[in-house]
């Protein structure tokens, strides 16, 4: 046993037995998070979910004007091929009009830095409370914008899918994509 | 005896006091696991109902995170299970845990039934707590045999079906009940759902049969080495912290040792048959159940007779709920019992001949193996227990524990 002579300070030298009990409290600790993590980890999605969580779409089939929806982690993916009054719409848009201030060339940038205008691909999730909007189909209302419209609550949504009208605070998102030739986009 | 309403004992935390104050969970564990007399003599034999009990906690916590990712229907089953050895993540290791930890859950117990015979620690007063230590065994027996069949393998489907075709065995209601049991003509999607359900819940029985049991202890404490009781505080020291933590160290130990298992040798107490679909119409070879079932399997096989041979396997285990008033000897510790002593060895040498019966096809030497091992088995409970207790002389019993422990230590 360590003999500690106790000076005029009050102050104990650590004995052996102190240095066990925080060695092994510490090794204790680390052990029990070396245990719990793979339980944890478990819960976090699995390779089937990761594999689905890309996926790889041929815009080559969309006409100017049209739009196609591709479900993508679960959500509707919103791409359309813009027309080119639909392009000059959104970039004509000031600034101060926006509820969430976006320009229309960051929104068609690639993670490549790559900008496409004719090409929008979004999210099709309400930023409200998440319902899918209308305007990605032939014959759906468009909003008084020309973009979007969700039902639910009155959201309109512009050419570019900024929010212009309605209680959702934010634009439509827009995913990381990136275009792997002229037709071939991935998402995710 | 310490009164359990003496001085209420005084916590210095205000908040631990005032929970206390209204349920006594504190002072309950500061009582039963913390200054609990418990006998200074124990062996590491006594470590194994710690252990066990470590066991049950990582096969529910194992058992309900497989069950975030199995589908028990059969068109599914077996693949659910393949996702996830390969796609889910850490899924490979919690399910080598999982049934790695069934067979090391029997291993901890049947050692720690061994220490209950050996140490004659069913013996009064503790018959109710042996009772529901077998109740335990019975329904750790049922959950790991409905497990099994829920990975939906060749083994799983053809063990299932002869195991519940035993009950065809009982005259006249023998069809009934065993259409019952199965919800169908054969075993099939019903039954892998309904033993799905009830793998999940008997755990959770087993944990509250467990409670019973370790309350059961504490009436009037632990049985030791030497079988004699408790005279006074000099043959106990306060459970923790000197069995906290010898217990502690022991589950290291074992723990370590089912770690290398569930790592380096996941598959190697199993049956690869198992890894192959299960197929109603293709029966395979050699229909094996896991090892822990083997001795009564054996038995079931060496009676001839189709009644006779479900008779002797669950009189295997019934037998086993009246041995505290099959042995008649008043002598607890097989340490003082020097014919008895042997007999013991005999009778788990026995047990492992009927496992190795078991695991084999019964042919050749296997059959009259097994059926002396059969007959051994009944004879040592229901004939030699008896008798030798009349008329075995036992070794002089130390004056105490204590004694004993000072003695051992002088010399």
């Amino acid at each position: 046993m360590a003999s500690s002579s106790i000076p005029a300070g009050g102050h104990v030298d650590p004995t052996r037995r102190d240095f066990l009990m925080v060695a092994t409290g510490a090794m204790g600790a680390i052990g029990t998070i070396a245990v719990a993590w793979p339980f944890i980890n478990n819960l976090n999605p699995a390779a089937d979910t990761l594999a689905l969580s890309t996926v790889e779409v041929n815009v080559a089939p969309v006409q100017v004007g049209q739009a196609i929806t591709v479900k993508w982690r679960g959500k509707p993916l919103f791409i359309r091929h813009r027309t080119p009054e639909e392009i000059k719409a959104a970039e004509a848009v000031p600034m101060s009009e926006l509820r969430d201030p976006q320009t229309d060339n960051s929104r068609v940038t690639d993670t490549a830095k790559k900008v496409r205008p004719e090409w929008l691909i979004m999210i099709g999730v309400c930023t409200h409370l998440g319902c899918v909007p209308l305007g990605n189909n032939p014959g759906d209302p468009k909003g008084e914008f020309g973009g979007w419209f969700c039902p639910c609550h009155g959201s309109m949504y512009d050419t570019s899918g900024r929010i212009r009208k309605g209680p959702a605070p934010l634009n439509l998102a827009i995913p990381g994509y990136l275009f792997t030739s002229d037709t071939l986009v991935r998402v995710g | 005896m310490a009164s359990s309403h003496g001085t209420p004992p005084v916590f210095n935390n205000k908040v631990i006091a005032w929970i206390d104050h209204r349920l006594p969970i504190f002072s309950y564990m500061e009582k039963e696991y913390h200054h609990f007399p418990t006998p200074r003599n124990f062996n590491y034999f006594w470590n194994f109902g710690a252990i066990a009990t470590v066991m049950l906690v990582l096969m529910i916590a194992t058992g309900i995170v497989l069950a975030t990712n199995y589908t028990p229907h059969t068109t599914m089953a077996f693949d659910s299970v393949e996702r996830i050895m390969r796609d889910v993540p850490s899924g490979w290791l919690i399910r080598y845990l999982h049934m790695t930890g069934a067979s090391f859950f029997f291993i901890a117990v049947y050692i720690h039934i061994f220490r209950g015979l050996y140490y004659g620690s069913y013996k009064s007063p503790r018959e109710l707590l042996w009772i529901l230590g077998v109740v335990i065994l019975l329904l750790m027996m049922a959950t790991a045999f409905m497990g099994y069949v829920l990975p939906w393998g060749q083994m799983s489907f053809w063990g299932a079906t002869v195991i519940t075709s035993l009950f065809t065995a009982i005259p006249v209601v023998g069809d009934s009940i065993t259409t019952w049991l199965w919800g169908g003509f054969a075993i099939d999607n019903p039954t892998l759902n309904r033993f799905y359900a009830l793998h999940y819940l008997l755990p959770f029985v087993i944990v509250g049969v467990v409670a019973l049991h370790v309350v059961a202890l504490h009436v009037h404490g632990s049985n030791n080495p030497l079988g004699i009781d408790v005279k006074g505080p000099q043959d106990t020291v306060p459970f923790h912290p000197y069995y906290t933590m010898k217990d502690g160290f022991g589950v290291m130990v074992f723990l370590i040792i089912y770690a290398g298992f569930a790592f380096f040798a996941p598959n190697y107490l199993g049956d690869p048959a198992n890894y192959i679909q299960a197929n109603p119409l293709a029966t395979p070879t050699h229909i094996v159940p896991e090892w822990y079932f083997l001795p009564f399997y054996a038995i079931l096989r060496a009676i001839p007779n189709k009644l006779g041979g479900v008779l002797a396997m669950f009189g295997s285990i019934a037998v086993l709920f009246v041995l505290p008033w099959l042995d008649t000897s008043r002598v607890r510790s097989a340490s003082f019992r020097p014919i008895y002593k042997w007999f013991v060895f005999v009778l788990v040498a026995d047990v492992f001949l009927l496992g190795v019966c078991g695991a084999n096809p019964p042919e050749g030497w296997y059959v009259p193996l097994a059926q002396i091992g059969t007959l051994y088995y009944f004879f040592h409970f229901l004939i030699l227990l008896p008798v030798l207790g009349k008329i075995e002389r036992p070794l002089p019993l130390p004056p105490s524990i204590a004694d004993a422990v000072l003695k051992k230590n002088a010399g």
